[in-house]
């Protein structure tokens, strides 16, 4: 227990920032509320400076051997990435919320009264949701698995609704929430499926008692039912295919900074939910003895979920006129291109997956940043049409934005690129070349909408409207996207080291000892033979 | 020494974004001429030379979990182009002196990331780099065309940037697919283009089939291997690049609306690395799906020679005339790759090092017109040779070039790339081919046209009763004829063009090596195709020409017990 504990160390500096931020954003004194995102920074980065020191020693290491988690070093990668796009995110929303209230309070046509100020709460629920994912990486059992997923979705229920004072907001917030609670039903029928099929809900002991299923005839329906259930219920999160309807929607309702946060902190939650639940299955042997990839009705589930989201999000992506509807659809477009990496499975695959997590969180908040430090007569810039011209005012933006929509399209040597020549190694080596092919044709696709976003800014001759474009008063939206533009240049030069991370994090996972055989561990080096489910008809070298 | 000459313009690029603006050209033109002037020392240092191997190799990791590096090494082939490259280059900074007034700083900038990003893809001997430094090209192109193009700029760059980089997604999961089936043979990862080469004529073992069949109709019946699929990937990235035929349509537009710098790259370097693809990569990693296809693909270009060549002659914007122009040359330097024997792929090398001269010369020649008159509509002008006789007899020199007129450089690869083509039948004993006189006679009339539609244009613009057009020239700032610095921008070209022309032995022996490498698997399998065409072909001939005696039954399943027994 007590072991269990320390290694919630992470989460438990930040659930004392979620007490620290949320009492000192009552403060009658200004100083002290302005300092909150500061605080939260703070936070946030001792959390991160912790989880290196957790992950290593002798304590460890008994204790990953002890916990029997499904992917042990997972939370050492995954927790860092979520502390490190947490300080951008809040960089975004400094001096967002509460806006007009503290500027009242600052003439002196209003009195401060900390009923009213909800900025401590915003930073509050912020750093919950996040606490939320951190949660998830170490979730051993499927009650442990369903709350942190619910910790990580509440909380941004609350923030669209206060992070606007517009109708917009509450309409999304309210549409959000009803989807959520029934995704969140959805997989938990799922959940109780799956306990009804292993008798379990402890992750490892599931994988256990799957392993016996497959080697004795394969898993029984409801198991599969229940993964498929699972599976669709987390795609709410992740915004896949059946359950992205509301993405657009609840986007563009929600501000700038809430909106960034959405597109990229439940997305990595679902993720994580994701690999440990199929993890549960396991990638190997469902087709005989040493075949790898996914049952089959969870596999082409996952396949046609992956297809249509990628291909949706990117024509959606096509026919929209305001920049974050736009956003919101090229998120559903990368979510299909990780789905890859999970059907690929452990080896490249889900290495793949963190991977391109990181670097979608970068990329997607420094297309935000922009969109965070520009303003019109203090309304958020809404279509693209408002971008024309930018360059001429706004150079080093309009600079940001080209580099961030050129790295989300995979342009070489961007970062973007980087990502999804992982991710497409990935597919390529667990058999999926037509699902790869069809990703590539829809990374040719999205070249329109993002080419859109640098053209516009840097040809276009701005329209009226756009003369009115201003910065926002606060300067650290600039900042973060400067920074976000500088690492979609520079970290591909170190990304050696970063892959190397994505593949101890990923370390640990066996699958169980007990049927007297051990799993592939790491795809690369094994040589793989076809799916049974593979439908590509190319018959592959032994 | 490779990478510090990637590095130089680099650095110039970094010393122009931190100086003031007016010295963008200066700080431009010394790092592409330090660029030049070490390029051709690396000539000279370069001792491999006629033979096959990689010299001046350098290895630099980076990737190390998936064996991507940025190694780099030149054969003489592409030594040749890294020199080409470098030439132009100073030449374009040059030749933007007068014409680009504004945003100096970005457009000397994106010359100089773009010279890099051209010799990379030449010098890359790591497959990843070379696609880095290949999809790196289209950035500051696009950038170019969109910051500095003509009036329709906005759908020319978004239509370029569309077509290249579908294509080369596509060839990425083809490079990709191989990289795999090398590393699931081996265990390793690596993107070594010689390993992967080499691996990917393994791939000719793996049997890809599809078969639908809907209510007895067999509606899909294919039955490739999978090195035919990674042609048809590694094809669907360079033919864009060529291009190809189906695929021009994005050439004319980016040719037209590009700055004269960019017009001159694109034609000259940009589509050399379509070319230089085919070359280095389908060739060698896909042999016997190329003998099997190259009919096909020799087609498309010899439709491409000829279709292309009638819409220069209707066209009436001579920059148009002369992008068009480009796609049906490259027609001819597709068409000598594909002869698959030493004639042909030395006309073909030799073309990219032509076609980058004369065209490049002539994108030169237009953008001169067009700075003084501000068109370039052939109908306002007539009788130039009057006002500018300097002008008037480097556009006849270039043009003839272009044409092939013995003694200059275009005849000879011209002729190279249709002889080859011409011997490439089965019966030719040292390399046999799969085309023949049929593809030379149709491609040769592609000349003829090149001839006619070129010499109108020079008969219209440059002879008959002088004709300005209405906007006069900028006196102020350029006089009537060519000023000393364009002179100086064609004359070396002018120079390369005749002395390639009088003496292409030195070029033809130095790039005989690699040819011969390139074309080492071809000669077998041509002849193995051969044997079965023949094996398939016989026995039906037999049958349909000798008649059976009346006595003895026929025995309809004759073949199949004897395969079966």
């Amino acid at each position: 227990m007590a072991d269990k504990l320390w290694f919630l160390v992470p989460e438990l500096i930040l659930f004392a920032g979620v007490v620290v931020v949320s009492i000192m954003g009552l403060s009658p004194r200004k100083g002290v509320r302005d300092s909150l995102p500061l605080i939260t920074c703070i936070f946030l980065g001792m959390a991160f400076a912790v989880i290196p020191a957790l992950y290593s020693g002798e304590r460890a290491e008994a204790h990953m051997e002890g916990a029997a988690l499904l992917f042990p070093y997972l939370g050492k990668f995954a927790k860092m990435v979520v502390c490190l796009i947490g300080i951008g995110l809040v960089m975004i929303s400094t001096g967002l919320i509460d806006r007009k209230y503290e500027h009242a309070v600052q003439t002196g046509r209003a009195t401060f009264d900390p009923i009213r100020a909800t900025r401590g709460e915003y930073f509050s629920f912020f750093l919950l949701s996040l606490i939320g994912v951190m949660l998830c990486c170490s979730a051993n059992d499927l009650i442990w698995l369903f709350l942190s997923l619910e910790l990580t979705s509440l909380p941004t229920y609350i923030m669209v609704a206060m992070s606007r004072s517009s109708r917009k907001a509450q309409e999304a917030a309210v549409k959000y929430f009803f989807l959520g609670a029934m995704s969140a039903a959805m997989f938990l029928f799922g959940f109780a499926l799956l306990y009804g099929a292993t008798g379990t809900i402890v992750l490892s002991e599931m994988r256990t008692a799957f392993a016996e299923q497959v080697a004795t005839g394969g898993i029984n329906a409801i198991g599969i039912f229940g993964m498929i259930l699972a599976v669709l219920g987390v795609s709410f999160k992740v915004v896949a295919a059946p359950m992205h309807f509301y993405a657009p929607d609840v986007y563009e309702g929600a501000a700038v900074p809430v909106t960034a946060f959405l597109a990229f902190v439940p997305k990595t939650a679902g993720f994580i939910a994701l690999m440990l639940l199929l993890g549960t299955m396991g990638w190997a042997d469902h087709g005989g003895p040493g075949t790898t990839g996914l049952p089959a009705p969870v596999f082409s589930t996952l396949w046609l979920v992956a297809v249509i989201t990628m291909t949706l999000g990117n024509i959606g992506a096509l026919l929209q006129r305001s920049v974050k509807r736009m956003l919101a659809y090229s998120s559903i477009a990368h979510t299909g291109y990780m789905l890859i990496g999970i059907i690929a499975g452990p080896g490249l695959g889900l290495n793949a997956v963190l991977f391109y997590l990181l670097v979608y969180g970068i990329m997607n908040t420094g297309a935000f940043a922009v969109l965070a430090a520009l303003e019109r007569g203090g309304q958020e810039i809404e279509t693209v049409e408002d971008l024309a011209g930018l360059r001429l005012k706004h150079p080093g933006m309009a600079a940001v934005l080209s580099i961030c929509a050129g790295s989300l399209l995979g342009l070489p040597p961007l970062l973007g690129f980087w990502g999804k020549l992982y991710l497409f190694m990935a597919g390529v080596q667990a058999g999926q070349i037509q699902l790869v092919v069809i990703a590539g044709l829809n990374s040719a696709i999205s070249a329109w909408y993002y080419l859109w976003l640098v053209t516009l800014p840097i040809m276009a001759k701005p329209s009226p409207q756009a003369e009115t474009i201003v910065r926002s008063p606060s300067m650290w939206a600039r900042v973060m996207g400067a920074i976000a533009a500088i690492l979609i240049i520079l970290l591909p030069v170190f990304s050696s080291r970063l892959v190397d991370a994505t593949q101890e994090a990923t370390k640990g996972y066996q699958g169980t000892i007990d049927i007297g055989r051990k799993f592939v561990d790491s795809g690369v080096l094994s040589p793989r033979s076809t799916n049974g489910v593979s439908r590509d008809g190319t018959q592959q070298p032994h | 020494m490779l990478p510090l000459l990637l590095l130089i313009p680099l650095i110039g690029t970094v010393a122009i974004i931190f100086t003031p603006a007016k010295h963008a050209k200066a700080i431009a033109l010394t790092a592409s001429l330090f660029a030049f002037i070490f390029s051709v020392v690396l000539g000279f240092l370069f001792d491999k030379w006629g033979t096959s191997e990689f010299g001046l190799t350098a290895e630099i990791p980076w990737f190390e979990t998936f064996g991507v590096s940025l190694n780099m090494g030149a054969d003489s082939v592409s030594m040749l182009l890294v020199l080409l490259t470098t030439l132009l280059m100073p030449l374009c900074v040059w030749g933007s002196a007068t014409a680009i007034t504004e945003r100096l700083k970005e457009f000397y900038s994106w010359l100089l990331i773009i010279e890099t990003a051209m010799v990379g893809v030449f010098v890359a001997t790591d497959l990843i780099f070379f696609y880095v430094c290949f999809e790196l090209t289209l950035i500051p192109m696009f950038f170019l065309i969109a910051l500095f193009g003509g009036e329709n700029r906005a759908k020319a760059c978004i239509k370029f940037f569309i077509y290249t980089f579908t294509g080369s997604m596509i060839a990425l999961v083809g490079f990709l697919y191989v990289a795999w089936f090398h590393a699931n043979q081996t265990g390793t990862w690596t993107f070594d283009i010689d390993t992967l080469t080499s691996a990917s004529q393994q791939l000719v073992f793996i049997p890809f089939s599809m078969h639908w069949n809907f209510l007895g109709w067999n509606i899909l019946d294919i039955d490739i291997t999978a090195q035919h699929l990674v042609l048809l990937a590694l094809l669907a990235g360079f033919a864009v690049k060529v291009p190809l035929f189906p695929l021009h349509t994005w050439l004319p537009l980016a040719h037209t609306e590009a700055p004269t710098a960019g017009s001159v790259l694109l034609a000259s370097v940009l589509l050399k690395l379509g070319t230089y693809g085919l070359y280095r990569f389908v060739l060698p990693m896909a042999p016997d799906a190329v003998v099997e296809w190259a009919p096909f693909i020799a087609v498309l270009s010899i439709i491409g020679i000829l279709y292309t060549a009638l819409i220069c002659w209707v066209q009436d914007d001579i920059k148009k005339l002369i992008a068009y122009s480009s796609v049906s040359h490259l027609g001819f330097c597709v068409l000598g790759l594909f002869a698959l024997n030493p004639l042909g792929l030395q006309g073909s090398v030799l073309y990219m090092l032509n076609h980058g001269l004369s065209t490049g010369a002539l994108f030169f020649l237009v953008g001169m017109i067009y700075e003084r008159y501000h068109t370039r509509d052939m109908n306002s002008m007539s009788g130039l040779s009057k006002v500018m006789p300097i002008w008037s007899f480097f556009m006849v020199f270039f043009v003839l070039s272009s044409v092939g007129l013995p003694g200059l450089n275009g005849f000879i690869s011209e002729f190279l790339c249709l002889i080859g083509t011409f011997t490439a039948s089965l019966d030719n004993a040292a390399y046999p081919g799969v085309l023949g006189p049929w593809y030379a006679a149709i491609a040769g009339v592609g000349m003829i046209f090149a001839a006619m539609y070129l010499l109108i244009m020079v008969g219209k613009v440059v002879f008959g009763p002088l004709k300005e057009p209405a906007v006069h020239h900028n006196v102020r700032t350029l006089p009537r004829d060519l000023s000393f610095r364009e002179i100086s921008i064609l004359l070396p070209l002018a120079v390369l063009c005749v002395y390639i022309g009088f003496r292409p032995q030195p070029f033809t022996e130095a790039i005989e090596g690699s040819i011969e490498h390139v074309l080492s698997p071809y000669p077998a399998r041509v002849e193995r195709l051969a044997r079965q065409r023949e094996a398939l072909l016989s026995p039906s001939v037999r049958e349909l020409t000798t008649v059976p005696p009346e006595d003895t039954p026929v025995d309809l399943f004759r073949e199949e017990t004897n395969d079966g027994g």
